[in-house]
C-alpha cells in the first residue's frame, strides 16, 4: 500500500483547486470584459447583495451530500417560507414575527424531510422530490399564485437589520463602499460558523462517517437516525434565511423565486470539491464554487454571451468539475475509464473465435 | 468506567446471555442461546457462514435487539430497550468488525475517537488532544513506528492488517473490559496474522475479555481458552481447545458436521 501522497494531504489548503481557478476565471473576465470587472462595483454592490442566498443553500447542501444525501426540496422550501414571512409581513404587518414565522416553517420542512429519510427510511432523493412538489403546492395555495411587492418595506428595522447597506460613506454618491450588503456580513458569519460546525463539532464529524458509510457510523456508535433529522433541519433553516433575504432583497414575494436555485447550488457544491459519494466536503469549495457559477452569468453577458450561452456553460463546468473529481477521488474508477478506452482503441473489428488479441488488454 | 474501576466492583462473566432469540422477520437467527463470557477469559467462536455468529456479536454489542431473552453485563441484567452501541461503549465493551469500523475516507485521529469524541460543552471538538492521543495510540500501543502513517492519514491508504490495528488500539484505548474480535485476520498476510495473534494474546494479559470469531481453526486453537460452535442459530458443541491439538479438533468438528 503507497504511504507516500500523506505529506502531500497535510499541507494542502482546503480548497486550494477551486481558488486558483476562480482567480483564473476572474482574471479571464478581466480580459474580456473589463469595464466591468476591473471595477469594485460588480464585486461590491452587485455580487454581495445576490450571492448571499446561493452561498447560504449551497452551505447547506455541502452537509446534505456530506452525509452521502440529497436534498430537492430546498427551491419549494423558499417559496413556502417567503410566502409565509411576505404574508405575515405584507397583509399582517407583523414584521420582525414574519421573520421567526419564515425560519420556522424552513425548520418545520426541514424536520419533515429528516424524518421521511431517517425514520420512514425513504431515499432522500425521493423523499424531497416529494415534499418539494408539496410544499410548491402549498405555497402557491397560501398565495393565491400572486407575487407581493413590499414597497416601502426599506425603512422597516427588518430590511435594515437583514439585507440594509453598511452604514459606510454617502450613500447617495453611489460610491462602491457604500454599497456594500448588509446580507452578505450575514452569510460569511453563519458560513464561518457552519465551517466549524462540519469541521470542529460533534455534528460535523457524525455526518462525515455517515457519508462514509452508514453502517460503520452506526457501528461505532453515531445515532444516525438523529444526525439525519437534525442535518434536514439544518437544510431547511438555511432555506428560510434564503427565502428572507431574497424577498427583501427583491422587495417581492414571487412563487417560483427559489426554483432556479437547484442546480445552481448543486453545482456550487460539487464544483468546490465535496465528494459526490459523501464523506468528503469543503464548504471553503462551495463557497468558490458558489462565486464562479454566479460570476459565469456578468461574465459571459459582458463578453456579448446571450442567457442560453450561460446555461450551457454552467451545465459544461459542472459536468468537467463532476468527472474531474470522480477521476481523481477514485482511481479504481480511473483505472477502469482508461481500461474501457484502452480495451476500444485495441479491441478494432472483429476476429475469428480463438485467435487471441494481438495485445492484452486491461483486466484480462 | 475503565478495567480498574471495573474489577475492584467484582463480577465473575463480563457478559451472560440466557434465552436469547432473534428473528429477522420469519426467519430465526438465533435460538435460545445461553452462553457466557469470564472475565478474563479468551472464548473463541466458530461456525459457518451464516451460523448466526454476527448476529450474536451484534445483538451483545446493542446493533439488533434480541427478539426475547435475557443480557447481564458484569452479572447484571441489562434493560434491553435502551441498549445501543453506546450503551455498550459505556459498558466497556469493544467490537473490531472485519472491515465496518472504520470510516474510509475519514483521517486517523476522527476514527480513533467517533462516537465519543473530546468535546466542549458547545459539542465543539478538542482536535489538537485528540490528535495527541491518537499520536500516542499510534506509536505506544499499536507500535506504528515510521511506516509512514501518520493521525492525518485516511483510512483508505492503509492495509488490511493496518486496519485492525487501528480498530485494536482504538480498543485497547477505551479501556475495554470485553474486545469482540469478529474474524480480525480474514484476508491478512502471515505477518499480519502473527501480529493480531499477539495482540489477542495482550487482551488476555492485560485482564481483559475478548469474543474471537474465527475461520481458521489453528488461529483460534491459538489462543482462545474455550471454543463453542454455532450452528444455524444454535450452540452445538462447547470445548477447550488446550486439551486437544489442532487436528483432533478439525476431526471433531467434522464429526459433529456429518451427525447433523
Amino acid at each position: 500500500m503507497p504511504h507516500a501522497p500523506h505529506s502531500r494531504s497535510l499541507t494542502r489548503i482546503e480548497g486550494l483547486p477551486i481558488i486558483v481557478v476562480s482567480i483564473l476565471i476572474i482574471g479571464l473576465f478581466m480580459v474580456t470584459a473589463p469595464s466591468v470587472f476591473l471595477r469594485p462595483e460588480i464585486y461590491t454592490s452587485t455580487m454581495m447583495s445576490t450571492v448571499p442566498p446561493l452561498i447560504l443553500l449551497a452551505t447547506g447542501l455541502t452537509f446534505v451530500i456530506a452525509a452521502g444525501e440529497i436534498d430537492l426540496s430546498f427551491p419549494s422550501i423558499i417559496g413556502f417560507s417567503g410566502c409565509a414571512f411576505a404574508i405575515l409581513f405584507k397583509l399582517h404587518d407583523l414584521g420582525w414575527i414574519a421573520i421567526l414565522a419564515a425560519l420556522a416553517a424552513g425548520i418545520m420542512i426541514g424536520f419533515i424531510n429528516g424524518v421521511l429519510v431517517a425514520k420512514v427510511g425513504i431515499p432522500s432523493f425521493i423523499a424531497t422530490l416529494g415534499t418539494g412538489f408539496f410544499w410548491n403546492g402549498m405555497a402557491t395555495f397560501w398565495s393565491g399564485g400572486k407575487s407581493y411587492a413590499l414597497r416601502g418595506v426599506e425603512d422597516s428595522s427588518v430590511y435594515q437589520v437583514i439585507v440594509g447597506r453598511l452604514p459606510i460613506g454617502d450613500p447617495s454618491t453611489y460610491a462602491w463602499y457604500t454599497q456594500i450588503s448588509v446580507q452578505s456580513i450575514w452569510a460569511m458569519l453563519i458560513v464561518i460558523f457552519l465551517w466549524f460546525v462540519l469541521n470542529r463539532h460533534r455534528f460535523g464529524e457524525n455526518l462525515l462517517f455517515i457519508g462514509d458509510s452508514n453502517e460503520v457510523a452506526r457501528v461505532v456508535g453515531v445515532d444516525v437516525d438523529r444526525e439525519k433529522i437534525k442535518l434536514f433541519t439544518l437544510m431547511g433553516a438555511l432555506a428560510a434565511v434564503a427565502a428572507i433575504m431574497l424577498t427583501l432583497e427583491d422587495r417581492n414575494y414571487f412563487g417560483n423565486q427559489g426554483q432556479g436555485y437547484l442546480l445552481l447550488a448543486i453545482a456550487s457544491v460539487l464544483i468546490g470539491g465535496t465528494s459526490i459519494f459523501g464523506g468528503k466536503a469543503t464548504i471553503v469549495g462551495t463557497v468558490f464554487g458558489a462565486i464562479i457559477i454566479y460570476l459565469m452569468e456578468p461574465g459571459l453577458v459582458a463578453a456579448g454571451a446571450t442567457g442560453e450561452t450561460v446555461q450551457i456553460m454552467r451545465g459544461l463546468v459542472f459536468l468537467i468539475a463532476v468527472v474531474f473529481y470522480l477521476l481523481v477521488e477514485e482511481p479504481a474508477r480511473r483505472k477502469a475509464l482508461f481500461g474501457r478506452l484502452t480495451f476500444k482503441s485495441s479491441s478494432g473489428p472483429a476476429r475469428p473465435a480463438g485467435e487471441r488479441p494481438a495485445r492484452p488488454t486491461q483486466g484480462s | 468506567m475503565n478495567a480498574a474501576t471495573a474489577q475492584s466492583v467484582g463480577f465473575s462473566d463480563i457478559v451472560r446471555l440466557a434465552g436469547v432469540q432473534k428473528f429477522f422477520g420469519a426467519v430465526q437467527a438465533l435460538r435460545d442461546i445461553n452462553l457466557s463470557v469470564g472475565r478474563n477469559e479468551i472464548l473463541g467462536l466458530i461456525g459457518d457462514n451464516g451460523a448466526g455468529k454476527s448476529t450474536l456479536i451484534k445483538t451483545i454489542t446493542g446493533v439488533f435487539k434480541p427478539t426475547s431473552g435475557r443480557i447481564f453485563i458484569r452479572d447484571k441484567e441489562i434493560d434491553l430497550d435502551g441498549y445501543s452501541v453506546g450503551k455498550a461503549h459505556d459498558l466497556s465493551i469493544e467490537t473490531v468488525y472485519q472491515d465496518k469500523s472504520l470510516g474510509e475516507k475519514q483521517p486517523l485521529w476522527r476514527n480513533f475517537f467517533v462516537g465519543r469524541q473530546i468535546v466542549n460543552r458547545f459539542g465543539f471538538i478538542n482536535v489538537k488532544k485528540e490528535k495527541e492521543v491518537a499520536a500516542d495510540i499510534l506509536l505506544n500501543t499499536i507500535g506504528f513506528r515510521g511506516a509512514g502513517i501518520s493521525v492525518d492519514s485516511t483510512v483508505q491508504l492503509l492495509s488490511g492488517g493496518e486496519r485492525q490495528g487501528i480498530s485494536i488500539g482504538r480498543a485497547m484505548h477505551f479501556n475495554s473490559d470485553l474486545i469482540i474480535l469478529d474474524e480480525p485476520t480474514a484476508a491478512l498476510g502471515v505477518k499480519e496474522v502473527r501480529k493480531v495473534l499477539d495482540f489477542v494474546r495482550r487482551i488476555k494479559e492485560s485482564g481483559r475479555a475478548s469474543i474471537y470469531i474465527e475461520h481458521n481453526l489453528a488461529h483460534v486453537h491459538e489462543v482462545a481458552d474455550r471454543l463453542i460452535v454455532l450452528d444455524r442459530g444454535e450452540v452445538v458443541a462447547e470445548m477447550r481447545p488446550h486439551e486437544m491439538t489442532v487436528a483432533e479438533l478439525t476431526e471433531f468438528l467434522i464429526d459433529l458436521q456429518q451427525k447433523r
